[in-house]
């Protein structure tokens, strides 16, 4: 971790000179939690009101993975109006690379005692490793392929669909396609993955154990680093004149295009840049939750990512985040209370927040203070109805 | 060997018994309501069948707490929705244990579902009742498989259909969902027909995706598959959802049961229930338990079941049957403890007998697989399942099939000197 | 002289008599005999009980047949039972006297097997060869090619004599080959019946020829007689196959078909609620679902209400399904939609949020099991076209609906006032709304007619698929792939888009499975997407670009 911090530190302090202010508070939130969430944790005694459970920690873990995608998925849809609804191939894919590394880490741990094989290629008769699996006993390959293949495929996807042109609704659609393909793909047996029961049994990382509460800390601070290293790349992609561009790409292509900006390598730029964001997301996660399965390809997933992008605000980068954590502790807290009818409450959020919060939580209250001040200021009242996010 | 495993238990049970009364448990004596958790998917694609078995759960804790509750206590039960989402099943258990502080929980029905909270519960030391048929190769010490393990569905079906009486089958057709499961189950039954001198080419195996609706090539390619003059059947391990157009698909294009019989393992009453079954009679189902099944306890389940349901029409099946005997199971475990502490339940548990619902008695193994009799039925034109063969006695549950020669070395015992879920040596 | 005849007349009588009452009592032995445990003994006796002849063994093998025989637990007493409210009205079996009604547990089923089941099949199916009805008669003749007694011999050969149906004569005539061929009288006759086989291929004749082929390879030392018939057999076997390839083939392109139009069924409705009107309508699945379950509870209704007209239920549910869905439509784009248009992806949104509702709520009312929907009689069943290609009749249905919803569209779209004003209000709004069109209700109308259109996809997938509340969620992703392939505002498009996947679909299948061949259509549509940008069917002009 100290190694990740001391590398960071150069640009990290370049760019927090040019975070607006509720960026600079996002970060400064994100990174008391980091220290003061293992203290809590390990210090403070479980029967003070203070101390944070560890099953607290690795939930928030979890939430800080889901906030990352959406932070990914807000960074190509709220400032390049492109609409992935195949983001979590991305993250699944990420997944999957760690999730080969922690296979591989059992080692002659599994139920067969094969030092090669996992076991579930053990009793489908496979009698050797795969090619695709090699390497993935070192970590640093692990990484590697983490950041790797959702980049790529990434690059593939977008270099030929946006030379193609293909936007709006049809980029939609054949992203949910690319993310369906890859889940029936996983889902058979002979790929090699696990089927659909995918990859579990993890023991460790690093020669850590998985289940001791440190190494769940140590995961939880990793997903916070992460999450603020995101924040940082997509707000300094965003401030940056690379960003206009993007905006000017989602509010008018065709007139970006018209003005001489190659609009599809910037597009294929910041594609790729959330891709591998999303992959990062989802290689913190499968430590933290203890299995990947194709069902994180569904395309059920992909637009549930998007939704919590749309309840935070479309746009604001800490609004994703905010709205990522904010809808999936709704999630945990409302299947525990309300089993029956949870999924009243969800849709019903859902449907809430496009009729009245059209841009988001974020995006509105930040109307609502500014139409307050105005008041204050006894201006003349604002147009009636605040301009919209345009689509194309 | 039995006596003795029981005798260890009642020492064991009573040594924690000793241990509570000595207010050593004030911390547990403090509340005074005993928690079970439900882990049973409410929303999503598994909601069709395990929805039933959270209703079970909670009629079984309905009536424990009419007469009298357990220990003294109120019986109470945690309903979570972890909502078909593996990894949220992990959660929810989490959450179960760790926040909720539940005794037990009775849960899960997919095999991936299990392997997602079963790291949960190995860590925090909770106890887990899985009430589904499934491919073995498992047996942890915080879960108690009261489903089926292959060699309780798989191997005396197809025995079955290899006798006289079964029609003499020499051809066969193992059809899955293209999940844990059905691979498992079909290696076995591979290398069990290969055993009994079946050729490599009367044997086809197809997998399909889960929720697959469209089957006519594949009903046509078994029909094709039929037709080479020797006597053919279908050995489906095609999960929940799929089966209705399969069924229907078989019925529309004419394959009855006389001519090609199915068996399947995963087809239960409540799968019927959204079914014809007119085109279906004949085709056969292997389980443990048929709602059919003429027996005073059965009657007495189906009578509460329906009272608590409020609804008659509603079907039984082998998972409720399942749960019930779990539960049971759990209850009298408990009793014999005097302490809801999960590993003197444990030691409690093993030995432990339950009246099943088909008559005879289901008894827990140290091996967290039960002793249960296996039966198979001919589906009928009112949905219901009607017993043609039955094993004599209890079959025991393996928990590492003899068939995977990789498995066949394994044991699972809990007992001393073992004290190990797939081992090839004891531990002590 | 006439005391001679009298005594005559006196001892042939006796004759009878005797006769009579022996083989009343073998009759009667034989049906306690059902009573015994093994399935062997109960085959004898279903074997004795048809070998007496008795008038009461068709009617008590019918029941048997019919899972209505069984025996009272108090007296062991062989009686036929029939359906009433909480048991059971019974008939003592041998009797026929009436003994009034039971509860479920007083009485034991007889059990029967497949193995039962068959045979009984097949000694029914001698005694209804001459029944009026012809399918009857049919089904009696393929019961009895199916288990092939030596003693049907005789009957059949009469059946056929006194036969006048085709199809009946053709089903016979392929019956009476098979016992020529397995109970031979000469090798003569035997190679007649193979040349006679020949031309029926069938994979039920081509099993029968495959094992006597397999029998007559595992002779020792064959007769010149025997190898020549089993080189006939090999001769015929091969044409049957021939002919089977290119069956397959046209089976191949029928089942294509026929998915294409299931596809074109659930996507038509969003060809309308995306395509036209441009909303993302992620509840389009519940639509379907909504009207699957219209069909279910028009069922019910039949049920409960009119059970001699169930075979019209599926009639009265395809416009139930579409009010309801359509209501359903109208009323979510009154109530939501409505605040959303210029804004595409927010209705993706709102739309999904609203898809978890819907599931849930019916999941609530219903249950979460599936429901039974039972096919009519006139969609149940294949039909042969020839020996060997069988369509079945569901699918033939579907594929017809398919093309009646299409048409019926097409006709609304293009003839109707309301047509016109749909399709100028998705061209150009403010122009419409300034001649007078309601927009508004022409939108809610819009989105109900999608809305509709998708319940009656639902009429027709309850009869292919599970009535669930999971239903919607199978087709959605499969529907937006056809209308995106097809070109988004076209119905055309959708139909061809349909059409091609299934087709393409079900030509891979079985080189690579039913996953892969899946996957590789999904590859397809991306690749093509690249090609063609807006779909197949593109609308062009400057509308397009906004």
């Amino acid at each position: 971790m100290d190694l990740m911090k001391n590398t960071q530190q150069g640009p990290f302090l370049s760019l927090m000179t040019g975070l607006p202010g509720g960026g600079k508070t996002f970060l400064g939130i994100l990174l008391a939690a980091a220290l003061l969430v293992p203290v809590l944790n390990i210090f403070v005694p479980e029967s003070s009101s203070l101390h944070v459970p560890t099953y607290l920690v690795s939930l928030f873990g979890k939430y800080l993975c889901f906030a990352l995608l959406a932070l990914s998925v807000d960074l190509i849809w709220g400032y390049c109006g492109i609409l992935s609804l195949g983001h979590g191939a991305f993250f699944a894919l990420g997944g999957y690379a760690m999730g080969m590394y922690l296979m591989r880490q059992i080692g002659d741990r599994g139920v067969y005692g094969n030092p090669e094989l996992p076991d579930f290629m053990v009793f489908l008769n496979w009698t050797e490793l795969p090619w695709y699996w090699y390497g993935f006993d070192m970590f640093p390959f692990a990484l590697l392929m983490v950041v790797l293949v959702p980049g790529i495929l990434a690059f593939v996807f977008g270099w030929f669909a946006f030379r193609a042109r293909v936007t709006g609704v049809y980029l939609s659609i054949i992203t949910q396609a690319m993310t369906y393909a890859l889940l029936l793909a996983f889902f058979r047996n002979d790929m090699g993955f696990g089927g659909n029961n995918g990859l579990t049994d993890f023991k460790d990382i690093l020669g850590f154990d998985l289940q001791a509460d440190g190494t769940r800390l140590g995961l939880f601070v990793a997903s916070i680093l992460a999450l603020a290293l995101g924040y940082l790349i997509s707000s300094f992609i965003t401030q940056s004149k690379l960003g206009r561009v993007l905006i000017a790409i989602r509010d008018a292509e065709s007139r970006t295009r018209f003005s001489g900006y190659r609009v599809e390598y910037y597009k294929l730029f910041v594609f790729v840049v959330s891709a591998v964001l999303a992959g990062i997301a989802g290689a913190l996660y499968v430590p933290q939750v203890g299995i990947i399965n194709p069902s994180e390809f569904s395309p059920a997933n992909s637009i549930e990512v998007v939704i919590w992008v749309a309840v935070g605000g479309r746009g604001t980068l800490w609004g994703a985040v905010l709205g990522a954590v904010l809808v999936n502790w709704g999630k945990s807290y409302f299947t525990g209370a309300f089993p029956d009818a949870w999924l009243y409450l969800l849709g019903g959020l859902f449907v809430f927040t496009t009729l009245f919060l059209p841009k988001g939580i974020v995006g509105t209250s930040g109307i609502w203070i500014e139409k307050f001040k105005n008041l204050r200021q006894s201006d003349p009242p604002l147009a009636p109805r605040s301009p919209v996010v345009k689509e194309d | 060997m039995l006596g003795l495993r029981k005798v260890a238990g009642l020492v064991a049970g009573a040594a924690m018994m000793a241990t509570s009364a000595l207010g050593l448990g004030a911390a547990q004596a403090a509340d005074d309501v005993i928690k079970v958790g439900v882990l049973h998917s409410l929303s999503g694609t598994m909601a069709i069948s395990e929805t039933t078995l959270k209703d079970a759960v909670l009629m079984m804790v309905d009536d424990l707490n009419k007469n009298g509750g357990l220990l003294g206590k109120k019986v109470e039960a945690v309903v979570v929705d972890p909502a078909s989402d593996w990894p949220l099943f992990a959660e929810k258990a989490r959450e179960l244990i760790e926040v909720e502080k539940v005794d037990v929980v009775f849960g899960c029905w997919t095999s991936v579902s299990r392997k997602s909270v079963l790291p949960v519960f190995e860590e925090l030391n909770s106890m887990l009742f899985y009430p589904v048929q499934y491919e073995g190769e498992e047996s942890s010490r915080n879960v108690f498989y009261t489903g089926a393990a292959p060699n309780q569905q798989a191997i005396p079906a197809v025995e079955y259909l290899m006798s006289e009486e079964g029609g003499n089958v020499k051809r066969w057709v193992l059809a899955g969902t293209d999940y844990v499961y059905p691979r498992t189950t079909n290696k076995i039954l591979e290398a069990f027909l290969k055993s009994k001198g079946v050729a490599d080419e009367d044997i086809m195996i197809s997998y399909t995706p889960f929720g697959h609706s469209d089957w006519q090539t594949i009903v046509s390619d078994i029909k094709k598959f039929g037709s080479e003059g020797k006597k053919t059947a279908v050995v489906s391990t095609i999960n929940g959802d799929a089966n209705v157009p399969f069924y229907k698909e078989l019925g529309n294009q004419g394959i009855e049961a006389s001519d090609i019989p199915v068996v399947a393992f995963s087809v239960g009453e409540e799968e019927l229930a959204g079914l014809d079954t007119g085109p279906l009679v004949g085709h056969l189902a292997a389980w443990n338990y048929f709602m059919s099944v003429e027996d005073e306890n059965n009657d007495t389940f189906i009578k509460k079941w329906h009272a608590f349901i409020g609804d008659e029409d509603r079907v039984t099946n082998d998972p409720m049957e399942a749960t019930y005997i779990g539960f049971k199971m759990w209850e009298q475990a408990v009793k014999q403890a005097g302490t809801t502490d999960i590993d003197a339940v444990r030691q409690a548990m093993y030995g432990q007998e339950v009246k099943n619902l088909t008559g005879g008695t289901a008894v827990m193994n140290s091996n967290h697989h039960l002793s249960k009799p296996v039966l198979i039925g001919e589906i009928q034109d009112d949905g219901q399942i009607e017993t043609v063969w039955s094993t004599d006695g209890v079959v025991k549950g393996d928990a590492w099939s003899d068939f995977i020669p990789e498995s066949a070395k394994l044991t699972a015992d809990w007992t001393y000197p073992f004290v190990c879920g797939g081992c090839e040596k004891a531990m002590y | 002289m006439r005391i001679e005849f009298k005594t005559l007349l006196a001892g042939l009588l006796l004759v009878f008599a005797i006769q009579f009452s022996a083989q009343a009592q073998s009759f009667d032995s034989a049906a306690e005999g059902l009573l015994a445990k093994s399935y062997k003994d109960k085959i004898q006796a279903v074997e004795i009980i048809a070998a007496t002849g008795d008038a009461r063994s068709a009617p008590l093998l019918e029941a048997l047949l019919a899972g209505d025989l069984f025996t009272r637990k108090s007296d062991k007493l062989l009686v036929i039972g029939n359906k009433a409210s909480g048991g059971y009205d019974i008939v003592n079996a041998l009797t026929g006297e009436a003994l009034g009604s039971v509860k479920k547990r007083e009485v034991r089923k007889i059990r029967i097997n497949n193995k039962m089941r068959g045979l009984i099949k097949g000694l029914l199916g001698g005694l209804t060869l001459l029944n009026d009805d012809p399918n009857l008669r049919l089904k009696a003749a393929d019961a009895v090619f199916k288990s092939r007694p030596a003693e049907m011999r005789t009957p059949i050969e009469q059946a056929l004599a006194t036969e006048t149906d085709p199809t009946v004569t053709k089903a016979l005539e392929r019956t009476l080959a098979a016992l020529k061929l397995t109970h031979a009288q000469s090798s003569e006759e035997q190679l007649a019946a193979v040349e006679m086989l020949e031309g029926m291929a069938d994979p039920q004749v081509k099993s029968l020829l495959s094992a006597e082929g397999r029998k007559l390879q595992a002779i020792k030392d064959p007769t010149d007689a025997e190898l020549q018939l089993a080189l006939a057999v090999d001769a015929a076997l091969a044409k049957i196959d021939e002919k089977l390839a290119f069956l397959n083939i046209i089976e191949n392109i029928f089942q294509g078909v026929s998915l294409g139009s299931v596809l074109l069924l659930a996507a038509i409705g969003l060809a309308i609620t995306f395509g036209v009107m441009g909303v993302i309508n992620m509840a389009h699945g519940e639509m379907v679902m909504i009207g699957a379950y219209t069909t279910y509870m028009v069922q019910q209704l039949f049920l409960n209400f009119a059970p001699d007209m169930m075979n019209f239920s599926l009639l009265v549910a395809i416009p139930a399904a579409f009010l309801v869905s359509g209501a359903c439509g109208i009323g979510i784009e009154r109530s939501i939609i409505r605040f959303l248009y210029g804004r595409p992806l927010e209705t993706l949104l709102a739309t999904w949020g609203l898809s978890l509702i819907l599931q849930q709520f019916v999941r609530t009312i219903f249950g979460p099991t599936n429901k039974e929907v039972s096919s009519p009689d006139w969609l149940s069943g294949t039909w042969e076209v020839t020996g060997g290609l069988a369509l079945t009749y569901n699918r033939i249905g579907i594929i017809l609906f398919a093309a009646a919803v299409l048409i019926l569209l097409m006709l609304v779209l293009r003839k109707t006032a309301f047509g016109l004003q749909m399709r100028a209000v998705t061209q150009n709004r403010q122009m419409a709304a300034s001649m007078g069109i309601r927009t508004g209700w022409v939108d809610a109308m819009t989105f109900g007619l999608g809305s509709g259109v998708a319940g009656m996809a639902g009429v027709a997938l309850s009869q292919i698929d599970n009535v669930s509340p999971n239903l919607g969620q199978a087709y959605i992703i499969d529907s937006f792939m056809v209308v995106v392939f097809g070109g988004v505002g076209n119905l055309w498009g959708t139909l061809v888009g349909a059409l091609s996947l299934g087709i393409t679909n079900k030509f891979l299948e079985p080189y690579t499975g039913a996953v892969l061949a899946k996957i590789l259509v999904l590859v397809v549509i991306i690749l093509f997407i690249q090609k063609r940008p807006r779909g197949l069917f593109a609308l062009k002009g400057r509308a397009v670009e906004n």
